[in-house]
């Protein structure tokens, strides 16, 4: 098979087990904790104070710079504004809602203007207004990478590789309302003006894809790109590079290649933003893994404590080892369920021991799998010999800053070396001589 | 309930060091059989005594510096194996045992350990045997008769001429020669396992045997040029150490350009002892000569960074 892009491995995908449910179950919290920070850049100032009555919909926080507003996800009743625990492990200033159940909203003003006479401020302002960033995990305000990529961008692409293992989050969606992924689609590409558009999908998504080929006759102009499954093809470096066959420079962004790439769940967003008027107040979440007793898709309301989502789904096997926010291979391990989801949460995954975890005493054999299996072509080995030397020269030789930190070494590594957590350690390391 | 907090990947795949060695073991044991129903069951007292000896002093080094014990993870069963495959069914046992330790504790666990080691152990220890006690090396059993000896067929090619065997004994390994390197067929089979379970990549065997190849047909000192090829190809220990010792993984190149450099420069360095050394055989000192060059090699080689054209630059 040609492979499309460098290096990459297979995991046990696991993807099965959260789509044996095929409707998506909503979940109302009680409460709900919206962090005032969901995406790269500068926080949210809050805009409503304790004991506010709030509708669903609202704005309660919005900043200048590199920044988008957040709304509430439920109708009800301020009752916190304080520091909560983050997915990123550290303390974010929430807005914390108590749900009065009644989902009273604010008026949403759609927009029926035909796509051809769309004016390109109106879209931008409609995506920033929504609260609108990259929801495969990213979280790049969408507003900002739009902006970035006018008059730049010969490709607009659509990511539904979804590569990690176990998660459907993108999956359940195009499975369930392919249409609003496909107009939002229509919406950048009457923006930006690319000459190619393509929705990219990887080949473990039967259903997906049928359904897909079932609607494209009607939306002239996307190409659907079914492509080899293998791990990281969802990176959106090596998307670019299986698509194009572009490769981004080092430090560069896709715009640099004059490629564009969203997530499937951004375009539906921006869709709903452009066209309904609506905020980014929900979004799907696969709550997966062995560890759980009914794995399935949820639709969730920004805020919801993984607690809710976990109890929801069965609750927790008594041996149960890690909860993660996001995906087996890139996801952060979580210590307190209290912590919602936010907009670039895609899954949330309880896995027990694993059985090939890691080792009591590291050993590299040298035998080399790391360097075959590198997407951005690095030398895993001698990087992870460099950091525990504490060799910034040799980091910076061996480009450490480059690692995507996907994971594919350590996956791979038979000798169970730490990879991925040296590498963080090292580029801090590089990074911290490079300001000196 | 108490949740690990931990570095992502928080998966792993089931690539473990200890299946590593049991294949390396399994794809060296048809060559083994062979040498045994030729060579006589002395053999398996050989290989038996390097592998006792080999785990033995690797559990007594981590006793004595009590450092954590490896045997669990193979290798040095899997050292002792090899050890006993690049010796002569009939060498002194005392000497196969000094081999062992000084393999394990010299070349392996005094470099650091697992992985660590610049030299491959088994060879390492065979040039070391070869030192101090030659005799013990150099006789080999030949066909099915214990206690009497012979040349191999790689003794006659110094004179030089083709030996007697035909290409077709060579090939199934019914010829005089060491415990494990007689029966290139096996050693392909057992390779081509290797292959095909990713534990060895296929660069390094055919960089090492294709540079054999290419320079015994240029400079062949036979009137049959292609036969003269095939004989160097069969005989002796090139095919054991191009597809077993070259590609150890602690002592060869982990880039794939460094693993083409690495073998050709095996191979070539074998023709060289081969043509112009005192003994008939090069593999041994070739390899490990290769050895200390692989840091080296792996610096200079490394893969086209991601985004930029060659030479490291950006676009």
């Amino acid at each position: 098979m040609k492979r499309l892009f460098f290096g990459g491995i297979h995991p046990k995908y696991n993807k099965e087990m959260s789509t044996t449910v095929t409707t998506l179950h909503t979940i109302e919290p009680r409460t709900v904790v919206i962090p005032l920070l969901q995406h790269i850049g500068a926080p949210c100032q809050s805009l409503v104070q304790v004991g506010k009555k709030v509708r669903l919909g609202e704005k309660i926080g919005d900043g200048e710079g590199l920044c988008v507003p957040v709304h509430a996800s439920v109708s009800g009743t301020v009752v916190a504004i304080e520091p909560r625990p983050h997915v990123s492990g550290r303390e974010v200033m929430s807005v914390v809602i108590e749900n009065d159940g009644k989902d009273t909203a604010v008026p949403f003003t759609p927009n029926d203007t035909p796509l051809e006479n769309l004016d390109t401020d109106t879209v931008l302002h409609r995506i920033r207004e929504a609260g609108i960033v990259g929801m495969g995990g990213a979280a790049f305000p969408g507003n900002v990478k739009a902006l970035s990529a006018m008059g730049n961008v010969d490709t607009l692409i659509a990511n539904a590789c979804e590569c990690e293992p176990y998660i459907t989050a993108d999956d359940s969606l195009l499975r369930t309302t392919p249409e609003p992924v496909l107009q939002g689609m229509q919406i950048l590409t009457r923006v930006l003006h690319p000459k190619r558009v393509v929705l990219a999908v990887e080949d473990n998504k039967a259903e997906a894809i049928e359904k897909l080929r079932g609607l494209l006759p009607g939306y002239p102009g996307i190409e659907l790109a079914v492509l080899p499954t293998r791990y990281p093809q969802g990176a959106e470096k090596q998307l670019i590079q299986a698509l194009t066959g572009r490769e981004v420079e080092p430090g560069k962004l896709p715009v640099s290649v004059n490629c564009a790439v969203f997530n499937v769940s951004t375009f539906a967003a921006i869709y709903r933003a452009v066209r309904l008027g609506q905020p980014l107040t929900q979004r799907i979440v696969t709550v997966s893994g062995e560890a759980i007793a009914e794995p399935q898709n949820f639709i969730v309301r920004i805020g919801t404590p993984f607690e809710d989502l976990i109890k929801r789904a069965g609750g927790l096997h008594d041996r149960t080892e890690r909860v993660i926010s996001g995906g087996p291979m890139m996801g952060f391990a979580q210590k307190d369920l209290s912590v919602p989801v936010v907009k670039a949460t895609n899954s949330i995954l309880c896995l027990l021991r694993d059985e090939n975890g890691a080792a009591e005493n590291p050993v590299c054999l040298r035998c080399g799998k790391c360097v075959v299996v590198c997407p951005m072509r690095l030398q895993p080995l001698y990087m992870y010999r460099f950091v525990k030397a504490g060799r910034v020269d040799e980091l910076q030789r061996l480009n450490v800053l480059d690692c995507i930190e996907c994971g594919s070494c350590a996956f791979t590594c038979p000798g169970k070396l730490p990879l991925v957590e040296k590498f963080r350690e090292g580029k801090k390391l590089v990074r911290e001589a490079q300001t000196k | 309930m108490k949740l690990t907090v931990a570095s992502s990947p928080h998966i792993r795949g089931n690539f473990r060091t200890n299946r590593i060695m049991l294949d390396v073991v399994l794809a060296l044991l048809p060559a083994l059989c062979v040498g045994v129903g030729t060579l006589g069951y002395r053999s398996l007292l050989v290989v038996g005594v390097c592998i006792a000896c080999c785990v033995a002093s690797e559990w007594l080094y981590s006793l004595i510096t009590r450092s954590r014990n490896t045997i669990v993870d193979g290798s040095a069963v899997v050292t002792g194996l090899l050890l006993a495959m690049t010796l002569p069914s009939t060498v002194p046992l005392w000497l196969a045992a000094v081999g062992s330790v000084f393999a394990i504790v010299i070349v392996k666990a005094l470099c650091g350990g697992l992985g660590q080691n610049i030299f491959n152990p088994a060879l390492a220890a065979r040039a070391f045997m070869l030192l101090i006690y030659p005799v013990g090396m150099v006789r080999y059993s030949s066909i099915a008769v214990d206690g009497v000896t012979s040349a191999t067929p790689l003794h006659h090619m110094v004179m030089p001429g083709l030996p007697e065997e035909s290409l077709w004994d060579l090939f199934l390994g019914k010829c005089p020669g060491s415990i494990g390197e007689i029966s290139a067929l096996m050693l392909l089979l057992g390779g081509g396992y290797l292959v095909w379970r990713k534990v060895i990549s296929i660069r390094i065997p055919a960089a090492y045997l294709g540079t054999v190849a290419v320079l015994t047909l240029i400079f062949s000192r036979a009137g049959a040029p292609w036969e003269w090829m095939l004989y160097s190809l069969l005989s002796g220990g090139v095919m054991l150490g191009a597809i077993f010792m070259a590609t150890d993984y602690a002592t060869s190149p982990a880039t794939s350009l460094g693993q083409i450099i690495y073998g050709i420069g095996c191979g070539a360095l074998t023709v060289i002892f081969r043509y112009f050394g005192l003994f008939p055989e090069g593999v041994t000192y070739a390899i490990l000569i290769m050895n200390a060059f692989v840091w080296l090699i792996d610096r200079y080689t490394p893969p086209r960074r991601f985004g930029t054209k060659k030479g490291g630059k950006a676009k």
